[in-house]
């Protein structure tokens, strides 16, 4: 959004630009209804908090028994939110003081994401949602370009995986909860 | 080029609702409901697979696949997690070593 405040671009195209680029967080919420809902005050913070990042850890996340499921997902949220923050005003602060060049530290995103999806993989043992996300992700980035393709993806993929329910329904021994 | 206070309030006003309308969307379109449809229950179920590996594809969709270095560095370091992972199951090393990876690379083997 940075670049958008500092040419000074009229309100109404923030608004649209950033509905476009967040569209992707329409679905993060669908798995959460009902564990969100029931959190009384927390439930419009949980859903205000679903950022990428948490909404990754809370979908991968294996609650022991003796831990209460929504006091961990709040904190999860909590202190994402928190380090978020924190890292964001600590860079600004002393970012400029690192005396070595610290590019492609971003790709520490990226291992995240993988490693978290190796983890989901090993958990589920279902491999059919994974490869409907590649292969409509990469058809959209091929035909769109990378700066629009993830909301006509996560659509075709939702359309997908309605095709594919009985399939993915079948292979049911994943211990998915 | 300088700002305006009022035009960077409304900017990160307009940015924070329109982002919290996005993930709110399906808990307003759902949240009310007594028992959600089977199908909705069954997208939550399945999504995350899905929504994890189109994230990794958009973290990497900078990559030139036409041209060197063919994200090769990318490609590498990510197979690089997925190794490091599966052998010492510990996060730390995976996304630390990956992140090493991924930088020693486009340093030496492939400069920009």
């Amino acid at each position: 959004m940075i670049p958008l405040l500092v040419t000074g671009a009229p309100i109404l195209t923030v608004a649209v630009m950033t509905l476009l680029i967040n569209s992707r967080h329409i679905f993060y919420g669908i798995g959460f209804i009902d564990q969100f809902r029931g959190m009384g005050r927390k439930y419009p913070y949980m859903v205000l908090a679903l950022t990428d990042e948490t909404y990754v850890l809370l979908s991968t996340c294996k609650y022991p028994p003796e831990v209460d499921r929504d006091k961990a997902a709040f904190y999860i949220s909590l202190f994402n939110h928190g380090w978020w923050i924190f890292g964001s005003v600590l860079g600004v602060l002393i970012g400029t003081l690192i005396p070595f060049d610290m590019t492609g530290i971003d790709f520490c995103m990226t291992a995240l994401f993988v490693v978290l999806l190796t983890n989901h993989i090993k958990q589920t043992k279902k491999l059919i949602p994974v490869v409907i996300g590649i292969i409509s992700a990469l058809l959209f980035l091929l035909l769109l370009g990378p700066a629009n393709f993830i909301l006509p993806s996560l659509c075709l993929t939702v359309v997908l995986l309605a095709l594919f329910k009985n399939r993915i329904d079948l292979r049911k021994e994943g211990a998915v909860s | 080029m300088s700002v305006s206070v009022w035009y960077a309030i409304a900017v990160f006003a307009t940015v924070a609702v329109c982002t919290w309308v996005t993930r709110a969307l399906p808990f307003m379109v759902f949240g009310n409901k007594k028992e959600l449809p089977p199908f909705v229950t069954y997208l939550g179920k399945v999504l995350p697979g899905a929504i994890m590996a189109t994230l990794v594809i958009y973290c990497l969709r900078a990559i030139d696949l036409t041209r060197f270095p063919f994200g090769l560095a990318e490609l590498i370091s990510v197979a690089f997690v997925v190794v490091v992972h599966l052998w010492r199951k510990n996060m730390f090393w995976s996304i630390g070593g990956g992140t090493l990876c991924y930088m020693i690379l486009i340093r030496t083997v492939f400069p920009f």
